[in-house]
């Protein structure tokens, strides 16, 4: 049986107790969990370590926790996998853990597994954070319950059934806060609706007997802090247990927002989409230089202005990184090849919008409808990191 | 929150049945306080994956599903509780459905159904393997939108029922896990919701939070439990964690195969095979197990990939994940190894079909509860719709009563025994040869497993009932480590202890006391079920003294007489 090293990240406000790391030594059994390990060194040595667990199979969602460095459940993470990822430090929500070089002395021994609790909330006292004052408040704040379209019918709504297994991927939530704490919209604006809450919205604004599908989407795509405040990292849907993907569910919000409903919101969002797709459609390439003012309805409109000023220090940056380049910006490096825009064509043609959704369409390797081989082959997109300048 | 919270209704628990209750009573315009250890949406309904029966279908009858739960519960279900609970079904899953459940749909966007154990329609209603999930969490949407009316004490712990002098329930003593702070809540009505008490086995599908507290707190308050006895082994369970498989799967098309490869349940049940009734399930397992016919490590194979992937994806995917991430299975390509594993308690807190126990003003619904609509075996998919039923009557019945009676006033002083209690659990000290909680909770479960599991005798009873009563005597000097106010689990676990040995008490009293075989209590010294001397319900209450005390009470039989029982 192997021997790991265990640290947890530990704290006690209410007795005056900093956040410090206490190690221990724990043999378990193969497939054994981080949350088996704990449970082990509570019942064994000290019952007074804190953290919230109750199914140890992955459903209730009680024991998220940051496992060397990745948000997740410690009920079902394995110890060997957990130790398998490098410790990663400086990383969105992390608290303060402890200097590299320590880590780097653990890493030697090879099977060191550091839990501290979830980022972006506050630490109520070792591994337990205070998922209603951040979490929960989100959730509240969507509205988050059935708008029953009238009049509702004397049996069940008669629903499309993909169109139920669809929001059945975010209704596959369990609440557990992993996406949470490691959001980096976040944790730059904490007012942000969040990964979790954003899902739930899609929940009902996805769900085809929710009578207020516009309302909804009205609302959070005029919330400063709502739908375009995501910069898409992608954190959360490397951090979901449950394959709920919310950046996915977001990427799906706006598009009913923008394509459905036409929903122009004062925080550009819907322009920036438009002129992104309309940017890709002109050059076949991302072409940074026009994204900026064509979201604002071209170079020389009055309101592109302010924005451009106020975005200097990014083209700053990005040209001197090497990103962008005066001869790239101004002159038209790419020109969309034909099979770009026939892809657009094809796709603005048809009278519905396909949502790819792996819930309805099986897993990665096995799609239910096999691709056609008379359309061209998918455009591969920019890493999101750099499309979205 | 004001310093001494008063509501019509307390409910304590916060899974469906509690949810439920408190939706139903606020709805009649009662002021209600719902108090759970945990977030409402980490109770342990969460866990329920199947799905919920209900004769819906035009072509199906609420006559055939209260047929199956009878003859489910080997004829000790009381058919009048039954019949409600059945002719109810189809409008709760209506309710459900409009309140927001994502229920499946079928290709015209009907509800669709599955098959499930012991059933003889398709009328399990189901979301993929999350039907607990989603339906708990739409009831807590539910609570949220009603906020108003409805006061959610979240991760606050009951310690103790109150009564007033008249022996009337008028509220409780909770504690809250933020702050250690105790409180005495005052209600005209009380309504437990506590779930079950699976963690009195080990291992057991039933999360690390149900340990039977409300079934003890109503015990030492000196309300009758019934049907103990009745412990439900699930057959399908992962080996070494006890997981569970949904019997979705089952009920989908997966085979069970001994070691051979044999379909065995051909031998035990030639028209239902997997799809018998649990006990009769379980019963089959185990017996290839004991007679050599199991793997190595005591288990069968449960083969799923007998359903189609594409549907098994859709369907089962959770299982899918526990599968990869419990057993290191795929369950679309290859067989997993399963066994029978401690999973529901048919028994509980007696009470009747509007959830009165015998203690005036405390109610009780759900797995705490014993209606009885299980009988000596629950039939797959029918807990849900008991919780939900008997979760709405209860909170129906217990509102009703705010004009009626005035608002009790028990002193904040009350809370004080408590607090000294508490204080002596953490003064406890750690003399030499003392043992941990973890340590007597894991020599019960263990001990439960072996004696009072699928077969069971006179003398593994005995074993058990011994075991019990020493552990009883070192629960009082387990000491803990943690001193502290703010989230406290180790004070909290020391107290859950002293309920867990309470419930196990009652279970083994009860069996040993029901000298026959009927659902989920065979006896190997008494092999047949035997209607004439045992066709009624074992009662457990509390002597003065602390031991368990046997009474019988009948079983009721409207218009389906007992026959015997094959599958
Ligand atoms: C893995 C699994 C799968 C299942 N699948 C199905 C299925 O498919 N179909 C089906 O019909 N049934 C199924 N069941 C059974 C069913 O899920 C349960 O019987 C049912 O959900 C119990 O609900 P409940 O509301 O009574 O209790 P729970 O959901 O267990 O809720 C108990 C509540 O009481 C609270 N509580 C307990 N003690 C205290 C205390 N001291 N102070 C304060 N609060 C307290 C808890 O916090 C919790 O909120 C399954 C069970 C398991 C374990
Ligand atoms: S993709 Fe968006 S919502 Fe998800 S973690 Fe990143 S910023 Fe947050
Ligand atoms: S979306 Fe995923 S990570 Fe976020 S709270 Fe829900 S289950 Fe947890
Ligand atoms: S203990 Fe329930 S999700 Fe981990």
């Amino acid at each position: 049986m192997p021997d790991y090293t265990l640290k947890i990240r530990r704290s006690d406000p209410a007795r005056g107790v900093a956040a410090h790391w206490e190690a221990h030594t724990v043999t378990l059994r193969e497939r054994a969990s981080v949350l088996d390990a704990i449970l082990e060194l509570k019942g064994e040595r000290d019952g007074s370590i804190g953290i919230r667990c109750s199914c140890q199979q992955g459903i209730c969602g009680s024991c998220g926790v940051r496992i060397n460095g990745r948000p997740g459940l410690a009920c079902n993470t394995h110890l060997e996998e957990a130790a398998a990822r490098r410790p990663a430090w400086g990383t969105a929500g992390g608290t303060d853990a402890g200097t590299p070089d320590d880590r780097d002395r653990s890493i030697v021994n090879g099977n060191l597994i550091e839990v501290e609790p979830l980022g972006n909330m506050p630490v109520i006292r070792d591994l337990i954070v205070d998922m209603d004052a951040v979490h929960w408040k989100k959730i509240r704040r969507i509205t988050p319950w059935l708008l029953g379209a009238e009049p509702v019918p004397e049996r069940e709504y008669i629903v499309a059934h993909d169109a139920m297994v669809d929001v059945t991927q975010s209704m596959a939530c369990i609440q557990c806060g992993a996406c949470v704490s490691d959001c980096l919209s976040m944790e730059v604006d904490p007012e942000f609706v969040g990964p979790a809450a954003l899902a739930k919205a899609y929940r009902f604004v996805g769900d085809p007997r929710d009578a207020a599908q516009r309302e909804r989407l009205h609302d959070l795509s005029h919330d400063p802090h709502g739908l375009y405040d995501c910069t898409h990292c992608f954190n959360c849907m490397d951090a979901c247990p449950k394959g709920v993907a919310p950046v996915s569910q977001i990427m799906r919000l706006r598009r009913i927002a923008g394509s459905d409903h036409t929903i122009v919101d004062p925080n550009n969002g819907y322009r920036h989409e438009h002129a992104f797709v309309r940017n890709i459609r002109r050059n076949g390439l991302l072409h940074e230089a026009d994204l900026l003012p064509d979201s604002y309805g071209g170079k020389l409109h009055p309101r592109a202005i302010p924005e451009l000023i106020s975005s200097l220090p990014t083209v700053l940056t990005a040209l001197l990184r090497g990103k962008v380049t005066p001869a790239k910006a101004l002159g038209h490096p790419h020109k969309a090849p034909a099979a770009v825009r026939r892809l657009f064509d094809v796709i603005g043609a048809r009278e519905q919008r396909i949502e790819l959704n792996l819930y309805v369409a099986g897993i990665e390797d096995e799609p239910l409808r096999a691709p056609r081989t008379d359309e061209p082959t998918p455009l591969h997109l920019h890493p999101p990191e750099e499309a979205d300048a | 929150m004001s310093a001494v919270p008063s509501h019509d209704v307390l409910i304590i628990g916060a899974g469906l049945a509690g949810q439920r209750a408190a939706l139903a009573a606020a709805g009649t315009g009662a002021t209600v306080g719902i108090v759970s250890k945990v977030h409402p949406v980490r109770s342990h309904s969460v866990a329920a994956a199947g799905g919920i029966n209900a004769a819906l279908n035009p072509d199906d009858t609420w006559e055939s599903h209260a047929y199956d739960t009878i003859k489910g519960s080997d004829y000790l279900g009381d058919q009048d509780a039954i019949e409600i609970m059945c002719r109810a079904a189809p409008e709760e899953i209506l309710w459900l459905e409009h309140a927001g459940v994502t229920f499946h749909r079928d290709h015209t966007g009907h509800l669709g159904t599955r098959a499930f154990g012991g059933a003889s329609a398709a009328r399990t209603y189901y979301v993929a393997d999350i039907t607990g999930q989603a339906i708990l969490h739409v009831l807590y949407e539910q609570l949220m939108k009603h906020h108003e009316q409805l006061a959610r004490y979240e991760e606050w712990f009951t310690t103790d029922l109150l009564q007033d002098d008249e022996g009337r329930c008028v509220g409780a003593v909770c504690r809250n896990l933020r702050d250690g702070r105790l409180e005495v809540f005052n209600a005209k009505s009380t309504i437990l919701a506590c779930g079950g008490a699976g963690q009195v086995y080990e291992p057991t599908t039933n999360g690390l939070i149900v340990t039977g507290d409300g079934i003890a707190q109503a015990y030492r308050l000196g309300a009758r439990l019934m049907d103990m006895e009745m412990v439900q082994y699930h057959p399908t369970c992962l080996a070494g964690n006890g997981i569970l498989i949904t019997e979705g799967a089952r009920g989908e098309g997966a085979w069970l195969l001994n070691a051979k490869g044999e379909r065995f349940m051909e031998r035990y049940a030639p028209n239902k095979l997997e799809l018998a009734s649990r006990d009769v399930v379980s019963r089959a397992e185990q017996t290839e197990i004991n007679e050599g016919r199991g793997f190595p490590d005591g288990t069968v194979a449960l083969d799923i990939t007998k359903v189609p992937r594409q549907r098994t994806l859709e369907a089962l995917r959770e299982i899918v994940n526990i599968g990869r991430d419990f057993a290191g299975v795929d369950i679309t390509r290859e067989p997993i190894r399963i066994r029978p594993g401690q999973h529901y308690v048919m028994g509980g807190v007696k009470t009747d079909a509007d959830g009165r126990t015998t203690i005036p003003g405390l109610y009780a619904a759900g797995e705490v509860a014993c209606v009885s609509v299980h009988g000596g075996n629950r039939l797959g998919a029918n807990s849900l719709l008991d919780t939900l039923i008997f979760g709405r009557r209860a909170g129906e019945h217990a509102a009703s009563l705010q004009r009626q009676i005035p608002m009790p006033k028990t002193p904040a002083a009350r809370a004080l025994e408590t607090e000294r209690r508490i204080a002596a659990i953490i003064a406890r000290d750690k003399r030499p040869g003392y043992r941990r909680v973890a340590q007597i909770k894991a020599e019960l479960g263990a001990s439960m497993n072996e004696h009072v599991a699928v077969f069971r005798d006179a003398a593994g009873l005995q074993t058990a009932h011994e075991t019990i009563r020493r552990l009883k005597q070192e629960e009082p000097r387990a000491a803990i480590d943690d001193s502290g106010s703010v989230f406290n689990q180790d004070v909290i676990a020391a107290i859950e202890l002293g309920y867990m040995l309470d419930v196990a008490e009652a279970i083994v009293v009860a069996a040993k006391e029901r000298k026959e075989s009927r659902g989920a209590q065979f006896r190997t010294d008494f092999p047949k079920r035997n209607d004439e001397d045992w066709l009624k319900h074992v009662d457990i209450s509390r002597n003065g003294d602390a031991t368990p005390n046997v009474s019988y009470s009948p079983v009721t039989i409207t218009r389906w007489q007992p026959q015997e029982r094959t599958y």
